[in-house]
Parts: C-alpha cells; sequence; structure tokens
C-alpha cells in the first residue's frame, strides 16, 4: 500500500526521567505510543494505519539502557538495542539462545537501532491488520486471512481465537526458553510477569500482543540464572535471511543432568499469536539423551492439536523437523 | 498536574510544539492544543561535520530531513519503511536507514552521510574508489547505502572476510543484483587500506 513520504503531525516527546515517561504514559494513556528505535512503528504512521496523540521516546532515559548482573541472573533494560546485546560477552556466555534470536531478526541497521522492548512488544505483521482494515484484532468483527479466499500462509496453527495472527518477535521465543521475567512499571509501581504469561493469545487479548496495559512501559526483563550456560538451539526459518519474519522459529534450552535432558524448554515462534511452548515434545524429553533418535523419537508430538489453514500446512514438517535438528545439533 | 512532573522537566522533555510553550496547565492540555500552531522548531545538527540550523517538525525522519532541507540528495529513499537500505547513513559511527530515524532523536550525534566521505582535496574514500574499481553498481540507486554500510563494516574491521562483509551489507538491497561487485569492492578497498 502507498507509503507516504513523512508521517502526520505526531507530538514527540523526550523525557530523561523513568518517572517523567511513566507521567506521561499515564496521561496520555491510549493516546500516546512509546517509542525504543520506531523500527515498528514509522510504518504504521505513514501508512495512516494507526495513530497516536504523542510519541514518548525512551532511549534517553538511562535507567532503560544496559546490561548488567544481578543477584538471580542478568537483568536488560527495555532500551538496550538488539545490536548490544548480539555483542554482550556475558549474554553469549551465558543466555546464547537470546543474542542468536536477536541475531536474526531484521537487518543489521534495524538491530542497531531496534531495542530488546520494542521487539517484543511489537505488532503483528498479518498484513491485513497492517493494512488497516477493520479485522477482529482493529476492533472490527471479521478475519480477512481466515476466510476461504484468505492469504494465510503466515498466519497461525495454534492458538486461533477469531485471529489467526502470529507472533513476529524472534526474541519473544528466546525469552519463553529462559523463563524471563518482564518487568512492566507505570505510575502505579512495578508488576512482575513471567514470559509465559506476558504475550497474550487472542482469546484473552484480540487487539493486543502482550498483557500490558496502557500506561504501563516494559523496564526490563531479567534472565533467571536457573538457566545460564544450558545447552541452547535457536533456528528461525524465512523466506529469505535478511528482513523476512520467521515462518517458524525454535528456542531451545535444554538442562542436561548426566547426559540426559532433564528440564526442557522448546519453543517455536511464528505458529502462534504468542510465542508457543511444546510442552508435550518437553515432557517426552525428560530422561532422553538428546541426539538424533530422541529427536526422532519426539517429532511428532511438537504438531499435536495443530490447526493448519489453507496455506499453512507447510508449518508442521517444519516445526517437526526443527524439533528433530533441536536435539540433532544443540550449540 | 502532577507535581513529580515539574515544569522545568516537563518542557525539557516537549518538543517542537508551540502549543507547549503556550499553555500553562501542562501534558493534558498539550495533548488537547495539539493539532493548533504546530511550530517547527530550530535544531543543530551535526552533519558531515559541520553544524547546521534547521526547523523539524517532531515526526520528521532524518532522510527528509538531509534530502529535502539541506539538500544533501546523495542519501536516497527507496521504500522508505526499513526494507531496503537506499537511506543508510552513519550517526555515530553506526549504520541507520535514515528513512526510519526521527531527525529529533538525533540530538548531539554525528550524521555522515555519502557527501561527507570524501577528503576536502576531492580525493574519493578507498570504498568509493574500490566501487567504481571493481564496476560495483549497475543502476547506482543503491550505491550511497552501499557505501555507508561498508565505510562502517570498514571502520571497525578493516580486514574483513567475504563472508564478514557479506553480513555488513545484508541490510541493503541491490534491485539490480549486483551484490558480488560490491563485495569485490570491499575486498579491494580492504586491501587497498592495509
Ligand atoms: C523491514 C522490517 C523487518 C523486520 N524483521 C523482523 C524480524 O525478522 N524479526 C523481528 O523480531 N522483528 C522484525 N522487525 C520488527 C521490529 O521493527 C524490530 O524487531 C525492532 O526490534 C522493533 O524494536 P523497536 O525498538 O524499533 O520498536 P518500536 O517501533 O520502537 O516499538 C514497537 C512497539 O513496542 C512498543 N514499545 C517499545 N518499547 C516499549 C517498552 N519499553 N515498553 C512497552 N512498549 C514498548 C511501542 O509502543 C510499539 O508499539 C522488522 C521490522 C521491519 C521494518
Ligand atoms: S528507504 Fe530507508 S530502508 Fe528503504
Ligand atoms: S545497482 Fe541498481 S539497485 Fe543496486
Amino acid at each position: 500500500m502507498a507509503s507516504f513520504d513523512v508521517m502526520p503531525h505526531i507530538e514527540l516527546y523526550k523525557p530523561t526521567e523513568l518517572a517523567d515517561a511513566l507521567e506521561l504514559a499515564d496521561r496520555l494513556g491510549p493516546r500516546g505510543w512509546l517509542l525504543g528505535g520506531g523500527q515498528d512503528t514509522y510504518g504504521w504512521f505513514k501508512d495512516r494505519a494507526k495513530n497516536a496523540e504523542a510519541m514518548i521516546d525512551l532511549n534517553g532515559i538511562e535507567a532503560l539502557h544496559g546490561i548488567r548482573e544481578t543477584a538471580d541472573g542478568i537483568e536488560i533494560g527495555a532500551a538496550t538495542t538488539l545490536r548490544e546485546i548480539v555483542r554482550d560477552p556475558l549474554l553469549n556466555e551465558r543466555f546464547a539462545v537470546l543474542p542468536a534470536a536477536a541475531a536474526r531478526v531484521a537487518s543489521p541497521q534495524i538491530r542497531n537501532v531496534g531495542t530488546l522492548g520494542g521487539n517484543l512488544v511489537q505488532d503483528t505483521r498479518c498484513w491485513y491488520y497492517r493494512r488497516g482494515l477493520a479485522c477482529y484484532r482493529a476492533g472490527g468483527n471479521l478475519c480477512y486471512a481466515d476466510s476461504p479466499q484468505g492469504m494465510n500462509r503466515e498466519h497461525c496453527v495454534f492458538g486461533a481465537s477469531r485471529c489467526v495472527a502470529v507472533s513476529p518477535s524472534d526474541t519473544a521465543t528466546a525469552m519463553v526458553a529462559l523463563d524471563a521475567t518482564m518487568v512492566a512499571t507505570s505510575v502505579d509501581g512495578e508488576r512482575l510477569i513471567p514470559a509465559g504469561r506476558f504475550f497474550a493469545l487472542p482469546e484473552t487479548h484480540i487487539t493486543r500482543m502482550t498483557t500490558l496495559e496502557p500506561g504501563e512501559i516494559l523496564t526490563a526483563v531479567r534472565l533467571p540464572a536457573r538457566w545460564a550456560g544450558k545447552r541452547f538451539y535457536f533456528e528461525k526459518v524465512a523466506d529469505r535471511d535478511v528482513w523476512d519474519f520467521a515462518l517458524v522459529s525454535i528456542a531451545a534450552a535444554f538442562d542436561l543432568d548426566g547426559g540426559n535432558i532433564g528440564d526442557a524448554r522448546v519453543v517455536c515462534g511464528g505458529v502462534a499469536a504468542v510465542p508457543w511452548r511444546l510442552r508435550e515434545v518437553e515432557r517426552a524429553l525428560r530422561g532422553r539423551a538428546p541426539g538424533a533418535d530422541t529427536g526422532e523419537a519426539v517429532a511428532a508430538l511438537a504438531t499435536r492439536g495443530a490447526r493448519p489453514l489453507n496455506y499453512n500446512h507447510f508449518k508442521l514438517p517444519l516445526m517437526e523437523n526443527l524439533v528433530r535438528r533441536a536435539l540433532r545439533e544443540p550449540a | 498536574m502532577n507535581p513529580r512532573l515539574s515544569r522545568r522537566r516537563f518542557i525539557k522533555a516537549v518538543i517542537a510544539s508551540g502549543a507547549a510553550a503556550a499553555s500553562k496547565a501542562g501534558v493534558a492540555a498539550v495533548a488537547q492544543s495539539r493539532p493548533a500552531g504546530v511550530v517547527e522548531r530550530l535544531v543543530s545538527l551535526d552533519v558531515n561535520g559541520r553544524t547546521r540550523r534547521v526547523d523539524v517538525m517532531p515526526q520528521e525522519t532524518l532522510a527528509y530531513t538531509l534530502r529535502y532541507k539541506l539538500g544533501l540528495t546523495g542519501t536516497k529513499i527507496g521504500c522508505n519503511r526499513g526494507e531496503c537500505g537506499a537511506c543508510t547513513v552513519m550517526i555515530d559511527g553506526v549504520t541507520n536507514y535514515s528513512c526510519s530515524t526521527l531527525t529529533h532523536s538525533v540530538g548531539t550525534r554525528a550524521v555522515l552521510t555519502v557527501e561527507g566521505l570524501q577528503r576536502p582535496d576531492g580525493t574519493l574514500h578507498p570504498v568509493q574508489q574500490a566501487f567504481i574499481d571493481e564496476l560495483a553498481p549497475q543502476c547506482g540507486f543503491c550505491t550511497p547505502g552501499q557505501v555507508m554500510s561498508a565505510v562502517a563494516l570498514l571502520n571497525e574491521n578493516p580486514r574483513p572476510s567475504r563472508e564478514e562483509a557479506r553480513q555488513a551489507l545484508s541490510g541493503n538491497l541491490c534491485r539490480c543484483g549486483a551484490y558480488d561487485h560490491y563485495l569485490n569492492g570491499v575486498m579491494r578497498a580492504a586491501e587497498s587500506e592495509s
């Protein structure tokens, strides 16, 4: 669709204190728009598909930047860029699945400015919705993708409820695989949300991708030491290696106990509106050694209960193969 | 108005709004008076080593400012949505899509565009020269962006492998498909500089 040269008039605030940003977010509510790197933002405004009265630029707030060690793991400020995450020695040493996922986001220039917060909170890429059509997600009463003529090759195979859009974020899968805690802050204080409950299925929140409330800012994510240095695997399958969103991706964490898998997290992106945990696979892995045979034994469990649409059946063998690969060659 | 947001901090936090300065009632009033009297705001930008004073709308992109206000049309707008790389510039040495950067977010950082690469005596940057020597461009539309990504790479990693160069230029689409020629250019520039 037409992309205009400029965005319509939108106010811009550049607070330097978190308190000011929270105040602005609280006052403006849904009329305000938080700004990280803006890479998921400007397209909406240029296309006139969404609008806001004011942008609240979070980048000037020192407290939202940086990767710090804490008593129980690592805390990452929400305005930390994907570039910083990809290059961070501590993350690469302990939670390599996150930099691996961040490295597959978009393109180098987008990673240079895109923030972790923006990547996690970004909106879905269903093009009917992106185009500004009045679908369920936009408050309407129709899903264009899940209609007889709907083009739904990129859409979901799990968790549909009227809307069939998928989570576009590459880092979201890693957050769920690492049992991360999301720190949501508002003028009323701080709310800690487990990553598994941060992302929202359409059955609970059809018009947003997360459980953040208007006025709340994701200020940090916490990665628990419990998963530090475990065996990880990340792979993303997309049409092109750059720019394209995941058709299916996998983020996995294996806690090995004497050569056998104990606790495991196996999470797929691109298959549901949230990072999709393959709980049956995780359960079946317990007590088995990683390897091709185990992958073969559990792969079929990955797609149990899947409900493909007209054009996305290919996602099922893709998911199963990614599970095989995660077990064959965990990094 | 909430006392936590002092008037001074509030004013500091507002950019480019005549309404903000005129209102005495703070954030809510600003939001309400939004469409009225939008005043462009003068900022100083460091572009190619020179300080440029320019009026910038709050929602204006850097590509727009560079091309249409500063006359620096070397920076191209291809897609205007982060999908092609023709608009790539460096901000403090890091490549950015200028079509997807707010000019107001640049602040005091240094912007470098393709116009700022040649030496004062007109000698081209080694990357520019190598691209010519390797006949890298075809139509040339993507070239300024390719140049900026290549220069950023070589500043950080003067002897990249071809694969590293491929990664570094991967955010720059070339509709003519001249990728290998650009990579030849990067490798030649790396050799000539060392
Ligand atoms: C061409 C293109 C290709 C892309 N490819 C990929 C891809 O392959 N994988 C992928 O994962 N993404 C991709 N993206 C999406 C996205 O732009 C980037 O992932 C980027 O990381 C988003 O971060 P940002 O800081 O720029 O987001 P912004 O645009 O600043 O923010 C995105 C959303 O999050 C909200 N937000 C931002 N920060 C916070 C916060 N701290 N608290 C609460 N809400 C917040 C904003 O209000 C906005 O709604 C792509 C984008 C483009 C344009
Ligand atoms: S014009 Fe900026 S990326 Fe295409
Ligand atoms: S040379 Fe024509 S687009 Fe690259």
